[in-house]
């Protein structure tokens, strides 16, 4: 490695001209760059709001808010968002039922119990399973497992929302995993070391010790996966179903808020209608949501962390 | 309970013992069953994935016609562009704010700011790309409105990963560049960015599989469905490979439900192992050069 010189030849006014203008243009370039960050945000915020307003001009906030049935294509249209609300918290709470307690176990174990060799497999494993796009967990939800479940429960529609809830479980449970063993690995070996020392078991020193130390990370390692369950897209527009109704019933057929935005837009709603700007307003909806459920994570993270030192 | 005398808890041990095969159980569980559905849909597959499927374009009605030759093409021209795009931008904000920024409001702000971008749903940055590229620039929902989408969803993973790598070079780096005369834009160009060059790699290729394996936002700009051609130019609508696959799973006949569907994801895995396995690669092949 080089350390980078200009050449001698060169005169010396000119190199230290030329090399200020290359100083100030790349100053300028980077800031653009990391400008281009905030713009995204202001984006995002703007457009939502924007087109959501002119939504909200013909369709009052407590109408959207409190209505019990979404029917955009209705005559007359039914723009109450509770059923498209309640199926995206139906989906994400079962899917955090199903994915806490295992994510949960498998974290122990990798950072309490497993040698390292087990886990040189097990988290390169888990990073694989990250990395598996969401639409093949849908065709995995239709195919596999929809059978499954009905092979369990006969009354259950062929989309439903357990359907869902099991392939985004599986969808969120390396995120689980590995942000959840990254906090429990940080906790300071002496905590366990004199849990020891007054004669605990492992369970003692794990469940007593290990994890109330590292609780806030844990708490926000669900919370971040509850807001990916919240986003989640692809998958529960295949597996979930397309009938926004209002039901806490796993076995039913149902809607999230993302499917909603997905069947509108690759449906032949025309633009500019009332029917496609619904859109906008189930995005800003979903947009505040997964914001509150991050924000909530990362101020957890900051303010309840325990400090060993 | 901790301190407890034993002999007043006889299962303790037991207790301790099933605790932690529970615990395995729970790490193994998972992966076996997601081992079994994908060694099931290989299976499906299995017949469908040939040449002819590879070199074909799509078919509205005959499965054994289908192919997935639009859709590998418009992938391989979406992830071109998106790279072009997001690396230069990821990591020029990631000097920006690691080298360049003091410690300021604006740099905790911009921080903060993209933390939670990177946890914004993807098919939000669909809607903000509707809104800004396809109508308000007007550029159809064609290649280049679907590459700049995704360059705003990775962006935040590049901007992370890239810090990241940063971070790790140490500080006497820099300050031997600074005293032997290097302007800050010399030592990062000559330092800075060789030595963080492996750890910036591998975060801008989890980004791009993440980018490969994106349907929500392609749907939400309204990228076509059905296309029998392969983009010429970067206005040309387009389909890519999980929107493709997206369309087959939702067929109502089973035949392009099951067996179809099941050869597309295995192209699309296929690309997504190969991008990893450069990764890795790369890791190892420039990894090994830096010694401090």
């Amino acid at each position: 490695m080089s350390v980078a010189t200009s050449r001698p030849s060169a005169p010396l006014a000119i190199r230290k001209g030329q090399r200020r203008w290359i100083e100030s243009l790349m100053h300028a370039a980077l800031w653009l760059c990391a400008a281009a960050s905030v713009f995204t945000t202001v984006g995002i915020v703007l457009i939502l709001l924007v087109e959501s307003l002119q939504f909200f001009s013909q369709v009052s906030v407590v109408e959207f808010l409190t209505g019990t049935t979404w029917a955009p294509h209705a005559d007359p249209p039914r723009f109450g968002i509770l059923p498209l609300a309640c199926g995206t918290f139906l989906v994400a709470g079962g899917s955090a039922l199903l994915a806490i307690p295992l994510g949960l176990g498998a974290a122990i174990y990798l950072s309490e119990y497993a040698s390292p060799g087990v886990r040189d497999v097990l988290k390169p494993v888990l990073e694989i399973l990250a990395g598996i796009p969401s639409v093949v967990f849908g065709y995995l939800a239709i195919v596999f497992i929809s059978p499954i479940v009905r092979g369990v429960f006969p009354q259950a529609d062929i989309f439903n929302a357990l359907n869902a809830s099991i392939v985004v479980a599986i969808m969120i449970l390396p995120m689980i995993v590995s942000l959840s063993e990254d906090v429990l690995r940080s906790v300071p070996r002496t905590l366990r070391e004199g849990a020891y020392a007054l004669g605990a078991t492992k369970l003692d020193v794990t469940v007593g010790v290990v994890v109330p130390a590292a609780l806030s990370g844990i708490m926000a390692s669900f919370l971040l996966a509850i807001a990916r369950a919240v986003g989640e897209t692809m998958a529960v527009a295949l597996a979930a179903g397309r009938l926004p109704q209002l039901t806490l019933n796993p076995l039913d057929s149902i809607q999230t808020m993302t499917a909603y935005i997905v069947e509108t837009s690759k449906g032949d709603t025309p633009r500019g209608t009332l029917g496609y700007q619904t859109i906008f307003a189930v995005g800003l909806t979903l947009f505040l949501s997964t914001l509150a459920l991050n924000v909530l994570a990362q101020w957890i993270l900051k303010h309840m962390r325990e400090k060993y030192e | 309970m901790i301190g407890a005398n034993r002999n007043g808890r006889p299962y303790a041990k037991a207790a301790s013992a099933v605790f932690a095969y529970a615990c395995a159980l729970c790490a193994f569980a998972s992966i076996a069953i997601l081992s079994l559905l994908l060694w099931q849909m290989l299976s499906y597959s299995w017949g469908w994935l040939d040449w002819q499927f590879l070199t074909s374009f799509d078919s509205q009605l005959s499965p054994r016609k289908a192919g997935v030759l639009a859709a590998l093409v418009g992938s391989l021209y979406l992830i071109g562009l998106t790279t072009l795009l997001a690396v230069p931008i990821g990591v020029g904000a990631a000097i920006y704010l690691e080298e360049y920024a003091q410690r300021s409001p604006w740099r905790g702000l911009v921080q903060t700011n993209i933390a939670n971008l990177a946890g914004v749903p993807s098919i939000v940055y669909g809607i903000l790309g509707l809104g800004l590229f396809v109508r308000g620039m007007k550029m159809g929902a064609g290649v280049l409105a679907g590459a700049l989408t995704l360059t705003l969803v990775i962006l935040p993973i590049v901007i992370l990963a890239s810090q990241e790598a940063l971070r790790a070079v140490p500080s006497t780096i820099r300050q031997a560049s600074y005293a032997l005369g290097a302007t800050r834009w010399q030592t990062v160009w000559h330092q800075l960015l060789p030595a963080a060059l492996p750890g910036i790699m591998t975060g801008v290729i989890l980004a791009l599989s993440r980018a490969l394996g994106e349907a929500a936002p392609l749907v939400a700009i309204g990228a076509a469905g059905f296309v029998m051609f392969v983009p010429q130019g970067i206005n040309d609508k387009f389909t890519a490979l999980p929107l493709q696959i997206y369309n087959w799973t939702e067929n109502a006949n089973e035949e392009f439900r099951v067996h179809v569907a099941a050869a597309g994801i295995i192209v699309l895995l296929a690309m997504l192992i190969c991008l990893n396995a450069t990764a890795v690669f790369l890791r190892y092949r420039f990894g090994k050069r830096i010694r401090w």
